[in-house]
């Protein structure tokens, strides 16, 4: 066990350093420089432009460059060693002067705790709306399961089609159009996130493709579950309804649901930034959107790189949560 | 959706009625489908996208480009809205920013995501399946290459790749090129054909070891054809499916980078056969959202409905080509 998840840690290695490396490639392959894509700035003369290159380490030579980002370099102007990704350093951000990439999303502003930075903001908000998905997609999916071709298991189903197949931002257009535009329940720009009663929309948006998804995935997993012998001899032997389905059924149609709790919060957190700009939403995947519209390449990179390490250890909690909660799987050693 | 229901008679009577003319595969399918409500609305829907896309030059009241000076934001003639603005009749979903029509522009968009949803998922079939073939029935080393392959790209989120691609490459030559559609098309495909290849890998390897393959060996078929003429045939059915869930994904994809400004580039030149996208239409409606909310929603609702129409279609689908999985979610 202990060597798997070793062996299964050190394969995160090469996978980040691949994602890192396809999108060092893609981005340096854009036209033009950090430089001068700026437009609307004052431009930078040609002697500045080659000096803050130098400074950055641009001139050198693009594999020089890729090392530098993962390992480390000695800056040639400062002679100063300046570690790199493996140490958390994703670099500055080349439209916010004087901060880093890991300024920007993970440093909560003064006197704020952990929460209140970009990354504490958003998993927040990722975490309430899996909370909210699996506490009500649970149940939707074992009443239908138990009540299975009556109306309460068409409506779920309904539920949950819709749920899969209506994009995220198209219900939260239809969402603020209903609630904010027209029927002026809430604010459509919100500044102050400290209150809990904005977050609501953000989440219900952002949770309902997930709850649709924990609704299907426990209906059919309770579906097959009932049919087992061991439910039947449950109940030859005289338990209670309720004792069969919370303790018999339940136990084994949740180890489904439970496993895929990983790749899901990955997923709310990673697949939040369009409705973190729908709402104006202050976390990370609104600072990635900004980022993509200032062409700020290096913030585009260092947030792409923390989201495709969330997803890696995401799926990596799969296999580690099966082992602890269902002992038939046993993992090669 | 429906368990192991009894054996009504007017079945047994079929079973029994061996004079039936026999009906191939795709015929016996192609009735499960049709009987199946929920798929025959998706059809229709799809049907009908398809119709305005192809049509949408002579469909569409309006000229989607021209402006109309002084009508800037005008709401539709059956909801005021919140605004005080007039709205005239003969902008039957009012106008944009600009005083363009946002029917006719929302018809011209249905172009861009009929193409987005289709033309890549045929590249990506066909690479998927020829790599995937070759993989599964030569083994050995192309099939471990092909496996590290996918590794590393289910490892790299699907949306933030084509993000990166669609930024850093938009300005480039091949970025340009059909206002960047073929850019899109690209990186969607990239991503996309390594599922189908891994599907299509797990089928030949199932089916290789059959006895029908075998017999094909024996009586001296040539490899090829063992592949062709023996294997895809019948692992078409899980294809098909998996075409049928890609295909909204696209069109979901397309509408997300539109809305982020960094897929299609709008045109301003009537000769150009896309001139708009529904994600691009939702990236300018959302600076009206109290003023004129059609501009948003139109859309909106036309990216749910296709969704909504290919996820029925490809769940009738499922269940007509393999029987076994009726009522499994």
């Amino acid at each position: 066990m202990t060597t798997y998840l070793i062996r299964r840690l050190f394969w995160l290695i090469p996978v980040i350093i691949t994602v890192s490396a396809v999108t060092f490639i893609i981005m340096r392959s854009a036209p033009g420089g950090p430089w001068d894509t700026d437009a609307e700035r004052r431009q930078v003369d040609a002697a500045t432009a080659k000096s803050l290159a130098a400074y950055y380490g641009l001139d050198k030579p693009m594999w020089r460059q890729f090392y530098a980002y993962v390992i480390g370099d000695t800056n040639s102007q400062t002679k100063e060693y300046v570690c790199g990704m493996i140490c958390g350093n994703l670099g500055p951000s080349y439209r916010q002067r004087g901060r880093t990439v890991q300024d920007i999303l993970f440093a909560a502003p003064e006197g704020k705790t952990f929460w209140q930075s970009r990354f504490g903001y958003s998993i927040r908000l990722g975490v309430m709306a899996l909370a909210m998905a699996v506490f009500i997609g649970i149940p939707i999916g074992i009443i239908a399961a138990l009540k299975q071709n009556t109306i309460a298991d068409y409506a779920a189903l309904f539920i949950a089609t819709s749920g899969i197949s209506v994009p995220s931002f198209v219900l939260a257009i239809f969402l603020i159009i209903i609630f904010a535009s027209r029927l002026h329940w809430v604010d459509i720009v919100v500044d102050d996130w400290t209150q809990i009663k904005y977050w609501f929309m953000p989440m219900i948006v952002l949770g309902f493709g997930t709850l649709a998804f924990t609704a299907r995935l426990t209906r059919s997993a309770m579906l097959e579950v009932m049919r087992q012998d061991y439910v039947r001899t449950a109940r030859a032997k005289g338990l209670a309804e309720r004792a069969v389905v919370f303790i018999h059924m339940l136990k084994n149609a949740l180890i489904p649901v439970i496993t895929i709790l990983g790749p899901a919060l990955a997923g709310l957190v990673t697949g939040s930034f369009i409705i973190e700009t729908m709402f104006s939403f202050p976390g990370m995947g609104r600072a990635y959107v900004q980022a993509i519209g200032q062409r700020d390449y290096s913030m585009i990179m260092g947030t792409t790189l923390v989201y495709a390490l969330l997803v890696a250890v995401a799926n990596l909690s799969v296999d580690i949560i099966y082992v602890f909660i269902d002992p038939r799987i046993r993992l090669e050693e | 959706m429906t368990t192991a229901q009894p054996i009504s008679a007017h079945k047994i009577v079929e079973l029994n009625d061996v004079f039936r003319p026999s009906k191939s595969l795709g015929q016996e399918a192609w009735s499960r489908l049709i009987r199946n409500k929920a798929s025959v609305f998706g059809m229709i829907i799809i049907g009908f996208f398809i119709f305005l896309a192809a049509f949408a030059s002579v469909i569409s009241p309006m000229d989607p480009l021209k402006l109309h000076g002084g009508k800037k934001f005008l709401p539709p003639p059956f909801d005021a809205g919140i605004t005080n603005i007039k709205s005239e009749p003969e902008f039957l979903l009012g106008t944009d920013s600009l005083g363009r029509d946002v029917l006719s522009r929302t018809i011209y968009g249905a172009r861009v995501s009929m193409v987005v949803g289709f033309l890549p998922t045929a590249i990506i079939l066909l690479m998927g399946t020829t790599i995937g073939m070759l993989a599964g029935y030569v083994g050995g080393r192309v099939d471990n290459l092909l496996m590290r392959l996918t590794d590393v790209i289910y490892a790299f989120p699907d949306l933030l790749f084509f993000i990166i691609v669609m930024v850093s490459l938009r300005d480039t030559f091949i970025g340009q090129l059909m206002n960047g559609l073929i850019l899109l098309f690209a990186a969607l495909a990239i991503v996309n054909w390594v599922g189908v290849a891994r599907l299509v890998r797990g089928q030949v390897l199932s089916l290789k070891q059959k006895e029908f393959v075998e017999a094909a060996r024996c009586i001296g078929v040539k490899d090829s054809r063992i592949m062709f003429r023996h294997i895809l045939p019948n692992s078409l059915g899980p294809l098909i499916v998996s075409a049928a869930f890609t295909i909204p994904g696209l069109i979901i994809t397309e509408a997300i980078l539109g809305y982020l400004g960094v897929g299609l580039r709008p045109s301003t030149d009537s000769t150009d056969f896309f001139i708009t996208s529904w994600g691009a239409l939702m990236l300018d409606g959302q600076t009206a959202i109290n003023s004129q909310p059609y501009m948003l929603l139109t859309p909106a609702v036309c990216v749910a409905l296709v969704v909504l129409a290919f996820t029925f279609l490809g769940d009738g689908l499922r269940d007509a080509l393999d029987p076994r999985m009726r009522g499994t979610q």
